[in-house]
C-alpha cells in the first residue's frame, strides 16, 4: 500500500496520482513552507487530511488547526515575520472571516513570504454561497494564481512560494472545488531537506504599523510590489496563448478549470477559436491581453461567477480604442454556477451558434427520482436532540440556525432553525429577533466548534447587552461537518468558558436522555436573559468509525418487531433516522447497511416495537 | 484510445471513494491517462456522492457532459437510476447493486421507492444495458463497492482494463487484513 504521508515526503522525483489538495501539499513540501495554519471547510479539508498523514515528527513544518480562518491568517503571518515561508488555507467564506487582516497583508514586508491558498465553491456545493473571491482581490493588492488542474495547482503553489519570497509579500493560490477534488497523475521534483526555521524578526524589516500617514506610503510600495508581481507573471509565463489554425479570428480569453471545460467543448466543435489561458488572474498583464485583443476580431471572455477579468478588459479595451467586439456575460445566468463542459458548450453556443456542434437529444427522465437531501447519520446525537427539542418548543417560538451538522435540522421532520447566515451568527440573529418581542420566544444553536470559532462575540453582546434568547449549545465534541478535525474545545471545556463568562443559567444534558432534554430545555426558555442548554453527545460517525476498528467488535442493531408494531410511523415520521425503510404495505424495517445499533431510537416508539437485535443480547 | 467516461453514484457512506480510486489507479495500471474528480455536497453520510473518471485521448476536464458517460456504476437504486437518466449515453452500460437506502421523501411516505422494475424499463427504453449485481450472500456491507468493481472487471467494460490492473490498484490503495477482505469480495464477483 501506498502510504500518503511517506509518498509525500519521498526525496527523489516521483510520479504519483494525487487529488489538487494532495499535490499541493507537496509543492509545500518542496518549497520549504515552514509554518501553515488553517480552518477546516470545503474544498481544502483534504489538504489537511494529506498534512496529518505525515506523522508529526517528520513534518518538515509546523501545522495547527487555527480557531477560525481570522487566526489562521494571523498565525501565519507572524511565522513569516520571522523569515519563515508560511501558509494559510481555508474556504471561500474564510475569507470574509480573515478579510480584516488579510487586507492589511500586502502593506506588509513579510520577509519569509506568505501563501493563501482558498478554495472558492463555484455551484456552492457545499457552502452557503458561491461568492467569488476575486473581488477581494483587487481591494486587497494581492497576485492570485489561478491553477486549471491538480497538477497546476502542484506547479502555481510553487510559483507563488518563489514571488511571496522575492517580493516579501502574499500571494494567493486561488483553487476551485473540482480542482482541488481532481485526481491526476502527477510529476513531482525532488525534495532535498527541510528549510531551517527562523526567529529574524526584526522591526527595521517594516514598518509593520499602518497608521496614518504611513498607512498611505505603505500602499504606494504594495502597488509596486504588484506591478513586479507582474513582471514575474510574465518571465513565469503563466499567462499562455493556444493557437488554433482554424480561430475565423475568434479568441477565448479564460482561467482555471472552465479552461478545461473550454477544451473539451473544442473536441466537439466546427472551428476552435485562439484561447489565452490566464495563469495569473491579479494583476492582469495589459500588453498580453491587449496583443491578443489586437489580433482578433471578436473576443469572448469566459469566466465563471462574476465579471472580474470582463470589467478589466473592456476597460482596457476602452482606454485603448481598440475595435475588437469583446463579449462578456449577457444573461442573469451566466454569473450562476459552476462553468462545467456544458454550461460552457450552452455559452458558446449562444455566442457562436456555427461552432458547436449540436449534441444528441438528451433522454427524457424516465422515472422522477425523489430528491435525496443531506441528512443526519444514523445515531446522530443531533437528530435525538432535535426530537426532544421540538416538544419543549410552542408554534410560534422562532429557531435561529448556524452552520454545522446541526443545519440539518431545519428539514423535515424537525423544521427547526428557521434562518441562517454564516458561523457563528445565530445569537446575534436571536438578539435582534428578541426586541420589542413579548410574544415569539427565540432560541438559537450554536455547534461546539463554531462557539470558538465565531460565536463567543454573539453570546458576549447577549450579557452585554442583556439580550432575552436561550441558547442550544449542540456540543459533539469535534468539528464534524468537514470531517472531523479537533477544536479548542479539546482545551477550554465550554460549561467553564460560559460560568467564566457569567452566564448564571447554565443546563447540560446528554442528547440521547431525550426526555430530560425536553425539561431542560422549557425550564431554559421560562428563563429572562440569556440562558444556555448543552446538548451534548459524541459524534456517533467519529465514534463508530472508531470502535469498528477495534479487535473483536460486533456491529449491533435495531430490529422493529413486527408483533408489537402498530404502524404509528414515528421512527420514521417524527425521529427520521434514515435506518428506517418504510415498506409499501406501511410496515417499516431496518436497513443493516446503516443502523449502528445506538438505540437512541428506542424511546421514540410509542408501542415499544424497536428492540436490539440478536448480536446484543 | 477514444474517451471513455465513468459516472458513479451512490449515498455517501457506501465507499464510492474507495471503488473510485481502485477503477483510477486500474486504468492508470493499464497505461491508459486519466483523470477523475469526486463531488460529495455537505454531508459525511446521507447525502449524494458522485465520482467521475474520464479516460482516454481528447480528455481534459474531470467532468462529463450530460448523456455521455459510456458507464455508470450505482451502488444504490435510486442513485443508479438517477444517474443513468442525466449521464448515461445511448447504448451505454449501466451497472448497479440491488441496494435502496430510502430518501426522505420515501421514509416520510410521499413518494414511492424506485424499484428494480423501475431501472430495468428505464434502460429497456433508453436502449442501455443493465447488469444487476447480486449481492446477498455478502455479510459486510461495506465492501459492496467491491463486488462493483469485480463486475467491471469481469464483464471487462473499460476497453483494455483487465483484472491484473484492478488487483495492482487494489494493492496501491489497501495493506494487510483491509486488503485480504476486500479482495476476497472483488476476486469473487470477478470471475
Ligand atoms: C467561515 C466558515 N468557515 C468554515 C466553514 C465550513 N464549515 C461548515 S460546517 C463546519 C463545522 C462546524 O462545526 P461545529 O460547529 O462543531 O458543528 P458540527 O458540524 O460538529 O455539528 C465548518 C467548519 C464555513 N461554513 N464557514
Amino acid at each position: 500500500m501506498k502510504k500518503t504521508g511517506e509518498v509525500l515526503m519521498g526525496k527523489d522525483p516521483f510520479e504519483e496520482i494525487f487529488m489538487g489538495n494532495e499535490a499541493v501539499v507537496r509543492a509545500m513540501i518542496e518549497t520549504g513552507t515552514k509554518v501553515i495554519a488553517s480552518y477546516p471547510g470545503s474544498p481544502t479539508p483534504e489538504i489537511a487530511a494529506a498534512i496529518l498523514s505525515i506523522p508529526e515528527d517528520q513534518r518538515p513544518f509546523y501545522f495547527e488547526f487555527s480557531v477560525n480562518e481570522k487566526v489562521a491568517t494571523e498565525v501565519a503571518f507572524g511565522a513569516a515575520l520571522n523569515g519563515n515561508l508560511s501558509c494559510a488555507f481555508f474556504k471561500s467564506v474564510g475569507l470574509n472571516v480573515a478579510l480584516d487582516s488579510f487586507v492589511q497583508l500586502s502593506l506588509m514586508n513579510i520577509t519569509g513570504g506568505m501563501v493563501v491558498v482558498l478554495g472558492d465553491d463555484p455551484g456552492a456545493n457545499s457552502s452557503q454561497n458561491e461568492q467569488d473571491n476575486r473581488n477581494v482581490y483587487r481591494m486587497s493588492r494581492v497576485t492570485v494564481l489561478e491553477p486549471s488542474s491538480p497538477k497546476e495547482a502542484y506547479e502555481y503553489y510553487k510559483h507563488a512560494a518563489a514571488l511571496a519570497i522575492k517580493e516579501q509579500t502574499v500571494v494567493v493560490v486561488r483553487l476551485t472545488t473540482h480542482v482541488c477534488h481532481a485526481r491526476q497523475k502527477i510529476k513531482f521534483s525532488a525534495y532535498e531537506n527541510p528549510a531551517p526555521s527562523r526567529t529574524n524578526f526584526s522591526r527595521a524589516n517594516g514598518p509593520y504599523i499602518a497608521l496614518t500617514v504611513m498607512a498611505l506610503d505603505m500602499k504606494r510600495k504594495s502597488i509596486q510590489k504588484l506591478k513586479r508581481a507582474g513582471q514575474y507573471i510574465r518571465q513565469a509565463g503563466l499567462n499562455t496563448e493556444i493557437k488554433s489554425n482554424n480561430s475565423r479570428n475568434k479568441g477565448i480569453i479564460t482561467s482555471g478549470l472552465t479552461f478545461l471545460s473550454l477544451l473539451d467543448v473544442f473536441e466537439l466543435s466546427s472551428y476552435r477559436p485562439d484561447i489565452l489561458k490566464l495563469g495569473a488572474v491579479n494583476p492582469l498583464d495589459p500588453e498580453v491581453i491587449l496583443a491578443f485583443l489586437h489580433s482578433h476580431k471578436e473576443i469572448l471572455i469566459l469566466e465563471e461567477l462574476d465579471d472580474i477579468l470582463e470589467l478589466q478588459i473592456k476597460a482596457l479595451a476602452y482606454d485603448h480604442g481598440v475595435k475588437t467586439k469583446v463579449i462578456g456575460k449577457t444573461e442573469d445566468e451566466d454569473f450562476v454556477g459552476e462553468y462545467t463542459p456544458d454550461k460552457t458548450r450552452d455559452k458558446l453556443s449562444a455566442v457562436w451558434p456555427d461552432m458547436v456542434i449540436p449534441s444528441p437529444a438528451s433522454p427524457a427522465l424516465l422515472f422522477p427520482v425523489p430528491p435525496r437531501p443531506a441528512q443526519m447519520c444514523p445515531g446522530c446525537g443531533h437528530r435525538s436532540a432535535f426530537f426532544a427539542i421540538k416538544k419543549a418548543l410552542e408554534k410560534e417560538d422562532v429557531t435561529v440556525a448556524d452552520i454545522g451538522c446541526h443545519t440539518l435540522g431545519y428539514m423535515p421532520p424537525y423544521e427547526i432553525g428557521e434562518v441562517l447566515l454564516c458561523m457563528g451568527a445565530s445569537t446575534g440573529i436571536a438578539s435582534g429577533l428578541s426586541l420589542f418581542n413579548d410574544k415569539k420566544r427565540v432560541v438559537a444553536f450554536l455547534g461546539d466548534s463554531t462557539f470558538f470559532h465565531a460565536g463567543l462575540p454573539g453570546l458576549i453582546n447577549t450579557l452585554f447587552n442583556h439580550h432575552n434568547i436561550t441558547l442550544i449549545l449542540m456540543e459533539n465534541g469535534t468539528t464534524a461537518m468537514t470531517g472531523h478535525q479537533d477544536h479548542a474545545g479539546s482545551v477550554i471545556p465550554v460549561e467553564n468558558l460560559l460560568k467564566g463568562l457569567g452566564v448564571e443559567s447554565i443546563l447540560s444534558c446528554d442528547t440521547y436522555s431525550q426526555s430530560k432534554l425536553t425539561e431542560l430545555v422549557k425550564t431554559s426558555m421560562a428563563v429572562k436573559g440569556i440562558s444556555v442548554v448543552i446538548a451534548k453527545h459524541p459524534c456517533m460517525l467519529k465514534y463508530s468509525r472508531q470502535k469498528r476498528k477495534q479487535p473483536g467488535f460486533v456491529q449491533t442493531h435495531v430490529d422493529i418487531d413486527p408483533e408489537i408494531c402498530n404502524q404509528t410511523h414515528d421512527c420514521v415520521e417524527r425521529f427520521g433516522c434514515p435506518t428506517f425503510t418504510r415498506k409499501p404495505d406501511g410496515s417499516v424495517t431496518t436497513n443493516l447497511d446503516l443502523c449502528i445499533g445506538d438505540g437512541s431510537c428506542r424511546q421514540t416508539c410509542p408501542e415499544k416495537a424497536i428492540v436490539f437485535g440478536k448480536e446484543a443480547k | 484510445m477514444k474517451p471513455f467516461n465513468i459516472h458513479i453514484t451512490g449515498v455517501g457512506g457506501q465507499g464510492i471513494g474507495l471503488l473510485s480510486q481502485a477503477l483510477l489507479r486500474g486504468i492508470d495500471h493499464a497505461g491508459i491517462t486519466a483523470i477523475a474528480v469526486d463531488t460529495h455536497g455537505l454531508a459525511q453520510r446521507g447525502g449524494i456522492v458522485i465520482s467521475q473518471i474520464r479516460c482516454g485521448d481528447g480528455v481534459h476536464s474531470p467532468l462529463i457532459m450530460k448523456n455521455r458517460a459510456d458507464l455508470v456504476l450505482g451502488m444504490e437504486i435510486h442513485e443508479a437510476l438517477r444517474g443513468a437518466s442525466l449521464y448515461l449515453k445511448k447504448g451505454g452500460t449501466l451497472v448497479f447493486l440491488d441496494v435502496s437506502w430510502q430518501p426522505l421523501s420515501v421514509r416520510l411516505g410521499q413518494t414511492p421507492e424506485i424499484t428494480l422494475e423501475n431501472v430495468e424499463t428505464a434502460c429497456q427504453i433508453s436502449g442501455a444495458k443493465a447488469i444487476r449485481v447480486e449481492i446477498k450472500t455478502m455479510d459486510d456491507a461495506r465492501m459492496q463497492n467491491m463486488a462493483l468493481l469485480g463486475a467491471v472487471s469481469k464483464n471487462a467494460l473499460i476497453p483494455g482494463v483487465t483484472k491484473v490492473h484492478f488487483d495492482a490498484a487494489l494493492e496501491d490503495l489497501l495493506s494487510g487484513d483491509m486488503l485480504k477482505k476486500n479482495r476476497a469480495v472483488f476476486d469473487a464477483w470477478a470471475v
